[in-house]
C-alpha cells in the first residue's frame, strides 16, 4: 500500500500564536512561508475569533484556501527549551509565490527533528569523533581542538595548499550571507586557501563565467519579467520541476493570457498578447507538456535538440536574427563595445591558453566569427530548419507597428552541466545583447538557478582561474586535511566511484592510525594522524546537519543548524532578499555554521599561539560572534554592495516579501532596492558596455565525451525531479518520499526496455569505463531511443559514478553528455512494486 | 485559456454547494479552555458509516460521484475490474477516492485509459490502482482513499478516511 499518514485532525493555530517570516530553503524560487508557534498545551477554536485564520474552521474551506495546512506542515518541536506546536504554511501575501506551496518546500515543517513525532532524528546533534573504531560523541571543545591541532600540522608541513576545503557556497539552508562569510572569512580572510570547491562540482569557480566576462551579471530580471515577456525562451531547464512556483506563478499567467492586463498597465501602447514560449530541451520534460496545456501546442516551440549541441542553436540564431535586421541597433551602440574596441579586445594577450576566456569582442566581430546557417545548424543539432526559423521569429521578429519583440531568456543545468559550458553561456547571452533584451520589462538573461544565493565572502581572487581541480589532486593523493562543509562529493561530483575508492583509502590510513592511540593522548593522537598523513593518509572534518555518505570516511563530525533554527539571510532568483527568522532551537548542540567557523578560528589561534606562530595566529583574530547577527552585520552588512542600508530589524519589518538586491537606500523605515539590473544601459565592466563573445563550435569538449559517446548505447542524461530537495539530503529521512522514491528512476523508452528484456521498476545496472550505478527502470514513451534521463545525485544508485573526469577549461564539469551501457540486474524489489509507473504527463 | 479559472469556479461552488447543510456525526472540534466536568473526548476521530452506494449501481472504469464523510466532501466510487490494494467488495476491485486535490483543493477528473485522477490545477496525477499515490504532484500527501465495507447485499458503505482532507482541519467536521 502507498503511504499514508492516517492524520485526520491537526490542532488549531490559536489567536495568540507567534508568527515568523519564513523563505522557503529549498530552491532558488525563495517562497514567502509563515511560521506559526504556540505552546504544547494549547490549542485555537473552531470559531472565527478563536483562532489565527479568522474563519470558521466547522466548514468546508474553498479551493486555494489560506485556511488549511497539511499534515507536512505541523509538527511539534523545541523553541527555547520548550516543546511548541510548528505550522509552517505557504504566505498568501508573498509576492514570489501568492500562497503556492510546493511538494518540497511544504513539507518545511515535517523535514524538522521531532523527538516527540519521530521526524528527522538522523540530525547529528553533538560532536561525533572516531574513537575506538566508531564514531562517538564528545563536545565542541574536545572536537575543535582535535581539528585545530590536525590542521595546524598540516599546514606546519604542507603550507595551506595542505589544507582542502569543500564549502557551499550557496543561500537557503545551510547556507546564507551569515554562513557564507563566516566560513569565506576563516579560509579567504585568517588563510588563503587555494584547494577549495563548492558543493556540487570539484573546483572553486563561477558556473557561468561567461556571462560575467560579458559584463552581464546572471541574474538581472525580476520575476514579473516572465509575465510581461512576449516569448520566453528556456533553455536545458525543466522549471515546472526546479522552479516549480517561479513557473507556476509567473510563466503559466503569462502563457494563459491572465497577464495580459499587467501588459497592458506596464507597458502602455504597445501590441500585446499572451506569451509563447521556446522550450529547448533534448527531452519531453512535464514543463513541456504543462507549457502546452496552458499556452496550446501552436504557441509551445520544443526544440528537442542533439544533446550538448546547444551552442550551434544559438549561433544560428543570432545569425539569422543579424541577417534580418531584426536587432536592437540603438542599445548596442550604446550598451555594447564598439568596433573599434572589440578588435583589441581580441588581440589581447593570453587569449588561447588554458583559463584564458574565449575572445569577447563588438557585436559585428562575434556576428561574423559565429556565422552558422539554418542548414549547418538543422544537421548538427538535429532540429527541423522550419523550427529554428520559427524560434528566430518568435524570439526577434519586430510585433506590429515595428515594435521590438520582449524576450526572457532562462537557462540552468542543461547549459551549466551542459557541454561547452562557457562557450555555450556565451552564445545565449550574445543573442540578449543583440535583441537589446537585458536590464527591459519583459526581458532578462538568467540563470533560473539551484540553490538561493547567499554569497558574502572576501575577495577569492587568490584561488586563481582555472582553479584547482580539487576532487582531481585529492584523488592524486595531495592535501593533508579535508574541512567539508554540507558537501557530499560521494553524490554530487564526478568521477564518483573513483573518488571514493582513494578518499575511503587515504582516510582509512587514518582511522586505522588513530585506533593505535587512546583518545585522551591528545599530542600521541596527532602524531599517529600525522604519521598518517605523511603516508598519504588524509584527515576528514565534516560538518552538516545528517550523517553524509562522505562522512562515512571523516574522522570528526560537527553539527550544524539550518535555516529557522537560526536567522539565516538570502536571495532568490530575482534578487529578493529575506530573513527567515529563527522559530525553533537546532537539535542538541548544533550551531549555526558562521558560529562554528567562529570557534575553529578561535581553536587555531590559541592553537598557533601555542606552537608560538603568533603572526599567524593573528590572523584568526576577529571572530568574536555569539551570534548569527553579529556575522551577518560583520559580513553582509559591512562589505556587500548595499549592505550598509540592511539589517535584521529592517528585514523583519519587510516580511516575505524583502526588497530586490543591491539596496540603494532607505525610506520611511523600508529598505529601497532595485527591480532589475542594467535598466540605464550601463554594465558590470570598466566602462560599462557590455561585450559580445566569440563562440565557435567544436564538437564534445570535455576530454573523454566524444570516445564515451561512440563506444555506449546509451545517453545517460540526468537531473533533478518535483519531489526531491538537492541530493536528498533530508529526504532520504522523509518516508513520504522514500515511499515514493526508494531508488533513483531512470527515463527509458518502451522499445528499449523490451530489447534489453526489463520491465517497469526492474533494478538495471548503468555501466561504463568509468563505474557503475543503478536505477528502476521508469517506462517513458516520449524518451528517444537510446536517450534516457537518470535521477542525479541520489542515495541509493549514485549517477555521478558514470561521469567521467572531463571538464572544460574553467573546470566546470559536464555532467550531462554521459554515455553508458545498461543491464537488468533484478527483477523489480519489492518496494518498487508498490510503485505507480504511469506516465507523470498531465492529459486532459 | 480560461480553463482554470473556470475550474476554481466550478471547485468553489461545488465546495458552497454543500455548505450548511449539517454533517451527520459531526464532532465539535475541542474548544480553547477545557470546560470542567466535560466527557473526555476519544483519541480517535469518530467516522460516520455511509451508505454510498450498491455494487449493482457500478460499472467498470465508470466513476459515481458521491460525497463522504458529509455532503461538502466531494469523491468517486470507482469499479475497477482488477483486484488492487485497499480494494473492497468480492473481486477486491473497488475504491473510493477523495477528488479534492490535496495540493490547492482543486477538483480531480477521472481518466479512464489509465485509470488516475487528474488535477486541472497544477496537473498533479494519482494512482487509482495504486491506493491513490500521486503519481506527480505537488500535494505533500497522497490522495485520501476511504476505507469501503461491502454488505451481504451488495451495499457499499464508507466508514474511514486515510488522509486529512482538503480544506479541513478536521476531516468530521
Ligand atoms: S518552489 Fe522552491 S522555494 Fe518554493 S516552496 Fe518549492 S522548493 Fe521552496
Amino acid at each position: 500500500m502507498t503511504y499514508k499518514r492516517h492524520v485526520d485532525r491537526l490542532p488549531i493555530i490559536p489567536t495568540s500564536a507567534k508568527e515568523h517570516n519564513v523563505t522557503c530553503h529549498y530552491c532558488i524560487v525563495g517562497c514567502g512561508y509563515k511560521a506559526y508557534t504556540w505552546p504544547i498545551n494549547q490549542q485555537g477554536g473552531v470559531a472565527a475569533t478563536a483562532n489565527k485564520l479568522g474563519v470558521d474552521l466547522g466548514q468546508q474551506q474553498p479551493a486555494e484556501t489560506a485556511a488549511w495546512y497539511a499534515p507536512s506542515m505541523y509538527n511539534i518541536v523545541r523553541q527555547d527549551g520548550q516543546d511548541v506546536h510548528l505550522v509552517i504554511k505557504p504566505d498568501p501575501d508573498c509576492v514570489v509565490n501568492s500562497g503556492l506551496g510546493s511538494i518540497r518546500g511544504a513539507r518545511m515543517a515535517e523535514n524538522h527533528t521531532s523527538l516527540q513525532r519521530g521526524t528527522q532524528l538522523s540530525r547529528l546533534t553533538t560532536p561525533m569523533v572516531w574513537r575506538y573504531g566508531s564514531m562517538q560523541p564528545t563536545d565542541w571543545d574536545d572536537a575543535l581542538d582535535l581539528v585545530a591541532r590536525v590542521t595546524a600540522a598540516v599546514i606546519d608541513e604542507q603550507g595551506e595548499d595542505g589544507l582542502f576545503v569543500s564549502m557551499f557556497d550557496h543561500g537557503g539552508s545551510a547556507g546564507g550571507y551569515e554562513n557564507t562569510w563566516g566560513t569565506g572569512k576563516l579560509y579567504f580572510g585568517a588563510m588563503k586557501v587555494k584547494n577549495v570547491r563548492i558543493h556540487n562540482r570539484p573546483a572553486y569557480n563561477s558556473e557561468v563565467h561567461a556571462t560575467r566576462d560579458m559584463g552581464v551579471g546572471e541574474l538581472n530580471n525580476c520575476y514579473e519579467d516572465a509575465e510581461l515577456a512576449d516569448t520566453i525562451v528556456a533553455v536545458g531547464t525543466n522549471p515546472l520541476e526546479t522552479q516549480t512556483n517561479y513557473f507556476l506563478n509567473h510563466w503559466v499567467p503569462n502563457l494563459r493570457g491572465t497577464s495580459l492586463d499587467k501588459k497592458r498597465r506596464e507597458l502602455p501602447g504597445e501590441p500585446v498578447e499572451p506569451g509563447r514560449i521556446v522550450v529547448v530541451d533534448p527531452r519531453r520534460t512535464l514543463t513541456v507538456a504543462a507549457c502546452e496545456t496552458e499556452a496550446g501546442k501552436d504557441r509551445v516551440l520544443h526544440l528537442a535538440i542533439e544533446p550538448g549541441t546547444d551552442l550551434v542553436l544559438f549561433n544560428a540564431l543570432l545569425t539569422y536574427i543579424a541577417d534580418k535586421g531584426w536587432i536592437d541597433r540603438d542599445f548596442i551602440a550604446a550598451s555594447t563595445v564598439p568596433a573599434a574596441q572589440g578588435a583589441a579586445l581580441m588581440s589581447r594577450p593570453g587569449g588561447g591558453g588554458p583559463g584564458a576566456p574565449d575572445p569577447l569582442t563588438d557585436f559585428a566581430a562575434a556576428v561574423a566569427a559565429n556565422r552558422t546557417t539554418i542548414e549547418e545548424a538543422a544537421r548538427i543539432t538535429g532540429l527541423k530548419p522550419e523550427d529554428i526559423v520559427k524560434a528566430a521569429q518568435w524570439i526577434a521578429e519586430p510585433k506590429a507597428g515595428g515594435r521590438r519583440r520582449r524576450t526572457m531568456i532562462g537557462y540552468e543545468k542543461g547549459i551549466i552541466w551542459g557541454n561547452d559550458n562557457y562557450r555555450t553561456n556565451g552564445a545565449i547571452v550574445n543573442l540578449a545583447l543583440a535583441t537589446g533584451n537585458v536590464g527591459r520589462p519583459g526581458g532578462g538573461v538568467v540563470r533560473l538557478g539551484g540553490h538561493q544565493e547567499g554569497y558574502s565572502r572576501p575577495s577569492d581572487a587568490h584561488v586563481g582561474r582555472p582553479a584547482a581541480y580539487v576532487d582531481k589532486l585529492l584523488i592524486e593523493g595531495r592535501g593533508g586535511v579535508h574541512h567539508v562543509w554540507a558537501c557530499d562529493h560521494y553524490k554530487t561530483t564526478l568521477n564518483a566511484m573513483k573518488f571514493k575508492q582513494v578518499y575511503k583509502r587515504r582516510t582509512d590510513m587514518v582511522k586505522d592510525a588513530m585506533n593505535t592511540v587512546p583518545w585522551g593522548d591528545r599530542q600521541a593522537m596527532v602524531d599517529a594522524i600525522m604519521t598518517a598523513i605523511r603516508q598519504g593518509g588524509l584527515f576528514s572534518v565534516d560538518v552538516d546537519i545528517v550523517p553524509t555518505q562522505i562522512g562515512q570516511a571523516s574522522h570528526v563530525w560537527l553539527p550544524a543548524a539550518i535555516a529557522g533554527e537560526m536567522n539565516l539571510t538570502s536571495m532568490n532568483g530575482e534578487r529578493r532578499m529575506r530573513l527567515t527568522e529563527r522559530y525553533m532551537d537546532p537539535p542538541g548542540s548544533a550551531l549555526p555554521d558562521c558560529l562554528i567557523a567562529a570557534r575553529l578560528a578561535k581553536a587555531m589561534e590559541r592553537v598557533l599561539r601555542e606552537r608560538g606562530k603568533t603572526a599567524y595566529a593573528d590572523q584568526f583574530e576577529g571572530f568574536d560572534w555569539t551570534t548569527e547577527e553579529d556575522a551577518f552585520l560583520d559580513g553582509y552588512h559591512k562589505h556587500e554592495k548595499g549592505g550598509e542600508h540592511v539589517t535584521y530589524a529592517r528585514l523583519r519589518a519587510m516580511g516575505t516579501n524583502g526588497f530586490q538586491e543591491p539596496a540603494t537606500g532607505v525610506q520611511d523605515g523600508r529598505i529601497v532596492g532595485t527591480r532589475r539590473l542594467y535598466t540605464d544601459g550601463r554594465f558590470s565592466t570598466k566602462d560599462g558596455k557590455a561585450r559580445f563573445m566569440i563562440t565557435p563550435w567544436r564538437g564534445l569538449q570535455a576530454a573523454g565525451k566524444a570516445e564515451q559517446k561512440a563506444r555506449f548505447a546509451f545517453l545517460i542524461n540526468n537531473g533533478r525531479t518535483n519531489m526531491v530537495w538537492q541530493n536528498a539530503f533530508m529526504d532520504q529521512y522523509s518516508e513520504f518520499v522514500m515511499d515514493r522514491m526508494p531508488y533513483p528512476f531512470i527515463e527509458m523508452n518502451p522499445d528499449d526496455m523490451k530489447e534489453l528484456g526489463v520491465a517497469a521498476g526492474d533494478l538495471v545496472e548503468i555501466h561504463n569505463d568509468v563505474g557503475s550505478t543503478q536505477a528502476i527502470a521508469q517506462p517513458t514513451p516520449s524518451a528517444k531511443r537510446r536517450q534516457t534521463f537518470m535521477l542525479f545525485a541520489y542515495p541509493t544508485g549514485v549517477q555521478g559514478n558514470v561521469i567521467n573526469g572531463g571538464v572544460n577549461e574553467l573546470v566546470i564539469p559536464n555532467y550531462k553528455q554521459t554515455w553508458a551501457d545498461i543491464r537488468k540486474l533484478a527483477a523489480a524489489p519489492e518496494a518498487a512494486r508498490r510503485l505507480s509507473f504511469k506516465s507523470p504527463e498531465y492529459r486532459t | 485559456m480560461k480553463g482554470c479559472d473556470l475550474m476554481v469556479e466550478v471547485g468553489r461552488r461545488r465546495f458552497l454547494g454543500g455548505l450548511g447543510v449539517a454533517a451527520a456525526g459531526a464532532a465539535a472540534s475541542a474548544a480553547t479552555a477545557p470546560q470542567a466536568g466535560a466527557a473526555p473526548a476519544p483519541a480517535l476521530v469518530e467516522y460516520p458509516s455511509h451508505h454510498l452506494a450498491n455494487l449493482s449501481q457500478l460499472k467498470t472504469d465508470e466513476p459515481l460521484a458521491v460525497a463522504y464523510p458529509d455532503k461538502d466532501a466531494p469523491g468517486v466510487l470507482i469499479k475497477l475490474g482488477t483486484r488492487v490494494p485497499g480494494g473492497a467488495g468480492p473481486d477486491g476491485d473497488v475504491v473510493g477516492y477523495s477528488t479534492v486535490c490535496p495540493h490547492k483543493g482543486f477538483p480531480l477528473a477521472y481518466l479512464k485509459e489509465d485509470r488516475t485522477l487528474n488535477c486541472p490545477g497544477h496537473y498533479g496525477r494519482y494512482d487509482c490502482e495504486k491506493g491513490g499515490q500521486q503519481i506527480w504532484g505537488h500535494a505533500t500527501q497522497n490522495l485520501a482513499q476511504y476505507a469501503l465495507r461491502v454488505d451481504a447485499k451488495g451495499d457499499i458503505w464508507a466508514e474511514g478516511v486515510d488522509e486529512l482532507l482538503y480544506g479541513r482541519l478536521n476531516n468530521v467536521l
